[in-house]
This record gives C-alpha cells, structure tokens and sequence, in this order.
C-alpha cells in the first residue's frame, strides 16, 4: 500500500514536471525550428558553453525571396567563429503579425527590422542606438540610416528597384522593342494591341495582377507609389497627413491597363497568387511582370538576353527621364531590449555581414540575394536586373523615390487593397470612388490615429 | 470508495488543474487587464483605464462584424441541427451501411479549420471561375461560403450526438404511441424530441459557440474580403490587435466584449433549453 501510494505521487509528479517542461518548450523551442543546416541550439540547461557567453544572434528576417541564403550564411558565421546565428523568416505580409509575438518572447530577435519612418513609430522603443558602431561606419552615405532624432534607430542594408520587367522576346514576336515604349501611351497601346490579338499571339500584355496576400503589395504599396511620389514632387513635401489624391486618375488608368490586359479574366484577381503571376512570366503566358530586383532569381531561366525593365509610366511629368523605383524599406534595427552580449553579438555579425568575403559573397551575389548594398564593400552585382537598374541612373534618368514608407498603417494598405480588388471585379464609379475614399479620406484618418 | 477519492482526488487532478491554470486562468486574467492598457507586447503594458472599450464601442467596423457573425450563427445553428437531425433519423433506421455513413459524414471534423478553409477556397473558386467570378469578389459569395463549409464540418459531428440521443430512447415509448394511434410526425413532436432535449440542449450550445467563434475558416476562406464585409468577430479583434499600430489595447478591450457577450448567449441559451427538458 505504501509502494502504491508513492508510486502515484511520482507519477502524478511527472506528468506535472511533464505539462511544466511543455510550457518550457512552447515558450522557446516555439519561436521556430533552428535553421535548416545552421547550428541547432544547445538544449536548455546544458552548462553554458563559451556561445552562450559570448551571445548569440536572432534575426527575425523579412524576405522570404533570401530566407535560404540567410540560413547559409549564419550556418557560415557560426563555423568560422562559434558563435550562435539563428534566422527565422516570417511568411508573406506577415511580418509586423511575427515579430510583435516573438519580440514578446524571452528569446527575442536580436535583430529585426522596420520599413521606415511608420514602422519606426511601432518599435521605437526597441530600436539601439547604432550612432557610432562599427557596421554604421560602414555605409556608403548617411542618407541610408534612419534616424529617430538624434539616435540612428536603423540602418539600411539593401537598396531595390522596381519597374516593369519585361520578356523582350515576346515583345518582340509581337511587333515592338523596348524603344517603343517612352510614356503611358506607348505603353497603353502597345498592351492593348497585344490583347487584341491575344489569341493569334499565344500570350497576354500582363501577368495576372494577384490580389492574395503574396501579391497584393505590388499594387497596393508599390504601384500606389507613384501617384504619391509624382504628388510630393509637385507640392515639393516628403510626407504629409492629408494626401490629395492629385494623380489617381492616372493610377487608376494604369490599374484599368493592368487588369483588363492580363491573363484572367478582372473578376478572378482576388484568388490570383505572386506564384501564379511568376508561373505566367516565366512559362511565356504575358509580356509584361510588375517587380522589382529582388525577383530576379524567379526569372533569370527565361535568359538574360530576354529580359528588360521600363519604367512604371503614369503619364504625369517628365516621362522622358522617368526612371525606375529606387529606394528601400528594409531598415535592420538592433533590440536594445536584448542582453548587451546579445546585442555585440549581433552588432559584430552585422559588421560581418558587410564586411568580410562570404558575408558581401551572400549579400551581392545574384546567386544568393543578389543586393545592392549600401555599404562600401559593395560589390559589382550579377543581378542583371540591378545592372538593368544601374543603366538607368547612369543615362541620366530621374529615379522615382519610394514613398510608400510615409503610408499612414498597414490598416491604409490593407483597405486599399481590398478596394482595388473590388473595383477589378466591377469597374464603376462608384467602386472607384471606394478606392478614392481609401486612399485620400482613409489616409488623413490612419494618420490622425 | 468515497473515502479512497478523497484521499486520492490531487493527485488525479493536480496536474490538470495546473496546466489548467497556467494555459488558461493566468493568460485570461492578463487578459483582462490588458485590455485597460496601451501596450506593445504584454511586457510593458501602461494603464490607461476604460478608453480602450471606448474606441471599440465607436468602431463602426467592430459593429458590422457583431451583425455579419450574428446572422452567420443563426443560419449555421438552424441548418445544422435540422440537418443532423435528420440525417440521425435516418441512419438510426436500420438503412444499409449505416456504419459507413455515420464513419464518412464524421470525418471532415478531423480535419484542422485553416486546411479546410483553404481547400475549400480552391473548390470554390474552381466552380466559380466557369462564370468568371471569385469568391472574394462578393459578400454573399463569402458568406454562403463560409455557411457551407461549416455545415461540412459540423453536422457530422452534431449527428453523433443526436444518435446517441436517439438510441436511448426506450422504444417501447414509440411502439405505445403508435398503438394510440399517433402517426409518425406526432410520435416525433411529442414523443421523440422531447426526449432529445438533453441531446438538442449541447448541439445548441457547440453550434451557437461555434459560430460565434469561428476564426480559422473565415480566416483561410475569405480573410473578411471583400472590404471586411466578411470579417466575422474573432477575424475582427485579430486584425485590430495586429495591423494597426497602437491598437493593441483595443483588440485586447474587443475581446474581453466578446467573451462577455458569448458567456452571455451561451447561459441565455442552457437555461432556455435546459427548462424543456423531461425526465423519462
């Protein structure tokens, strides 16, 4: 009987320590499996070894496009010095959603980042101050960081262009060459040919413009830039609380040309993914991808000789010297809520990254993330869409800056999103007006918040 | 026996009511004050007082999500219990491959509620796109989207409950009605669903709750598209907590409402039928 009774009490005491040990591991284990090739972290409660003292790096990535080239790289960092580097890429548009539930965390990242100015807002609280580290020497012009007054809160780490990238090949077999297409009109006339004889030809002007959550940002942030940008150029202002809407129109003609020259039918774009829209460019179903560099893994199999970029023309002002869409929305910022062996770990992987061979190797090469970086160790890209890019600025071309950093919330891009989706899918006035609504009224309204 | 649970009684429940309190009574009680809070993360939360609730109560959004999930349970509660009832009925009579069916319309609840949503999108949009539309592109899409995917997966469910209601009844209180001379509808009015109040009283209860707190489905299905018109409550707290910067606090104040107001309908609605009950 007394066996019976203590052998209950030890099994009624296991499964405790057993529900206990389950929390344990929700709480750490669950901010992600370890990098896929990277070092797996040692288990809890092994005696701290000379990692742990020396800190370790979470880096809460952004770019699903590099997550595999990041998980190489820390495995990289890890080998040649021990210390610990674990990535986590958050999904598609999920990014704010992830890095709030794992900031919360005991294992916080020790590095994530912002998209400017808005997010900054957000995490201000949790941004170091870089002024004066190392990694912050390191880059190329001041204008890259970010600053929160007199604290450098980020840094950028890549800059990107956008454009219309084009299948110079289909182009061709349809009667017309890139130097054909000077302004909007061109542009208007050449996709509106090419759906009229879309049957004869075998393919579309446009790829299908997706309106899930993996595609949705190419129209609702990106394309809705320029109307922003060509308005802050005429008011001579970088950022404002009531936007006036000057240029929709223009966005809206160039919206008409997307979805009424694509591969699908306007009303089906709401279940249109990027996969969709990359299968279609790539598979030579549509001429034209609105994309940007960082897409240039995805279509480097149809042949460099293939490819080319035109600038998003919106018929509004110089058309042209209109270039591409410069700019960047990827600031890294350091947890200063992290443990300072933490954050020196994490400055000097930084450092790392952008200084040494393997880490410019990963950073540049258009086999791995193929980034412009702007930091002086910058190497000459094989991406031949930033050689595209570069082209543009070196033959005099204005590039368009990105605004789209100064939209009011997540909530602005969410609303107009679904408002363009629902314009596609009945092209009215009166759904244009929702889309007027979410852009101007919606805009002074998050701002106010 | 009496004695031996006495004595016995923490250890078997010990362990659950730990994990019990850890998963649930702590993270609830954080809950609630937070939602009188600005915060970030739950870490460093600021006191503020009632303005959270203030702000839901003002958001016109919050309020067209109370109708939309309103309406949606109601459609849900009637269709699916009427559905399961009958399909009860029906395999408690003896039909030929009984087990089958019961195996077969049972099953869709094995499968987790954002697979479903998403498989359905794709069957959905499948049918849809012959005629050119999405099932993005409407509310009414969305809606009778979401109303079949959950009768899908629910009535099964409810049809086990309700035949094993249905099997304890003594068939002598049928066979004695039938040679009074009631016919079949008579004998399930007054016979048959009064002794399957105990049955009816859980349905209700699973299927109001349920619809109420549908997040998973609405989430993979429609994501409340178009323009939120399909954003049920849970969807709505979610995407308030998590778009917006600084609204934390109110996703957290739009919570606490809407466990009130389910605690609420569900009480309101096991006392209603709890009453209809009759012991046999």
């Amino acid at each position: 009987m007394k066996l019976k009774k203590t052998l209950s009490l030890v099994l009624a005491g296991a499964l405790c320590v057993g529900a206990l040990a389950g929390c344990g591991g929700g709480g750490t284990g669950g901010t992600g499996t370890p990098a896929p090739g990277g070092a797996t972290p040692p288990p809890e409660g092994t005696p701290a070894g000379g990692s742990s003292a020396a800190g370790s790096v979470y880096y809460l990535n952004f770019k699903p496009e590099a997550d595999a080239a990041w998980q190489e790289l820390a495995a990289a960092y890890t080998a040649e010095t021990g210390v610990e580097v674990k990535v986590q890429t958050a999904a598609s548009g999920q990014y704010e959603t992830t890095l709030m539930s794992e900031i919360a965390k005991t294992e916080a990242p020790t590095l994530f980042q912002v998209n400017g100015p808005v997010g900054l807002a957000n995490w201000r609280d949790y941004c170091y101050d870089l002024t004066g580290s190392k990694v912050a020497g390191e880059l190329s012009s001041d204008d890259f960081a970010l600053m929160d007054g007199e604290s450098m809160a980020g840094i950028s780490y890549v800059i990107e262009t956008y454009g219309i990238i084009v299948n110079t090949k289909l182009l061709g077999e349809a009667g017309y060459s890139l130097d054909d297409i000077k302004s909007f009109e061109d542009l208007k006339k050449v996709a509106e040919d090419i759906t009229a004889r879309k049957d004869e030809l075998g393919f579309s002007a446009f790829t299908s413009a997706g309106m899930d959550g993996s595609s949705d940002w190419r129209f609702k942030t990106h394309l809705a830039n320029l109307p922003i940008y060509f308005e802050y150029e005429a008011d001579g202002i970088g950022d404002t609380d009531a936007i006036k809407g000057t240029y929709l129109d223009n966005y809206r003609a160039m919206w008409d040309l997307y979805i009424n020259n694509c591969t699908c039918a306007p009303t089906l774009l709401s279940a249109k993914t990027g996969d969709d829209s990359v299968a279609e460019f790539v598979t030579e179903q549509a001429v034209f991808y609105q994309n940007g560099t960082w897409a240039y893994g995805d279509v480097a199999d149809l042949g460099d000789e293939n490819l080319g970029m035109l600038p998003i023309y919106l018929g509004v002002g110089d058309e042209a010297n209109q270039g591409l869409c410069t700019g960047t929305e990827n600031y890294w910022c350091v947890n200063s809520k992290a443990a300072p062996e933490d954050i020196q770990a994490t400055l000097d992987f930084m450092y790392w990254c952008v200084t040494s061979e393997t880490g410019l190797e990963y950073l540049c090469s258009g086999e791995h993330m193929g980034f412009v970086i702007p930091f002086k160790g910058n190497l000459e890209s094989s991406n031949y869409l930033v050689n595209i890019a570069n082209d543009y600025v070196s033959s005099g071309k204005t590039s368009v800056k990105w605004c789209f950093p100064t939209m009011p919330s997540e909530e602005w891009k969410n609303v107009l999103g679904s408002a363009l989706t629902t314009y596609a899918a009945d092209q009215t006035d009166a759904n244009w007006e929702t889309v007027r609504a979410a852009f101007v009224d919606n805009w002074a309204a998050e701002k106010a918040k | 026996m009496e004695k031996s649970i006495k004595s016995y009684f923490p250890i078997f429940l010990g362990p659950t009511f730990l994990a019990f309190i850890i998963g649930f009574i702590v993270p609830f009680l954080m809950g609630l004050y937070l939602s009188l809070c600005d915060f970030r993360t739950a870490a460093d939360a600021k006191f503020i007082g009632l303005g959270n609730f203030v702000k839901a109560f003002q958001d016109g959004e919050f309020l067209h999500a109370f109708v939309f999930t309103a309406l949606f349970t109601l459609t849900t509660v009637i269709l699916i219990n009427v559905l399961a009832f009958a399909v009860a009925m029906v395999l408690t009579n003896n039909v030929p491959g009984t087990n089958i069916f019961r195996t077969t319309f049972f099953m869709p609840n094995l499968i987790g509620g954002i697979v479903l949503g998403y498989i359905w999108q794709l069957v959905f949009n499948g049918i849809l796109s012959r005629y050119d539309l999405a099932l993005k592109i409407s509310a009414k899409f969305g809606f009778w989207g979401l109303v079949v995917v959950i009768c899908w997966q629910q009535i099964g469910y409810m049809m086990i409950i309700y035949i094993a209601g249905l099997q304890s009844i003594p068939s002598s209180l049928n066979e004695a009605a039938a040679i009074d001379g009631a016919n079949s509808w008579q004998r399930l009015w007054s016979v048959t669903i009064p002794n399957m109040m105990p049955s009816i009283t859980i349905c209700l209860f699973l299927t109001l709750t349920n619809g109420f707190k549908l997040f998973d489905q609405n989430l993979s299905l429609t994501a409340g598209e178009p323009m939120k018109q399909t954003e049920m409550l849970a969807l709505n707290i979610f995407n308030t907590f998590y778009s917006r910067v600084g609204y934390q606090g109110v996703g957290q104040a739009k919570a606490v409402i809407f466990f009130v107001l389910v605690v609420a309908l569900g009480l309101i609605q096991l006392k209603m039928t709890r009453s209809r009950e009759v012991q046999q």
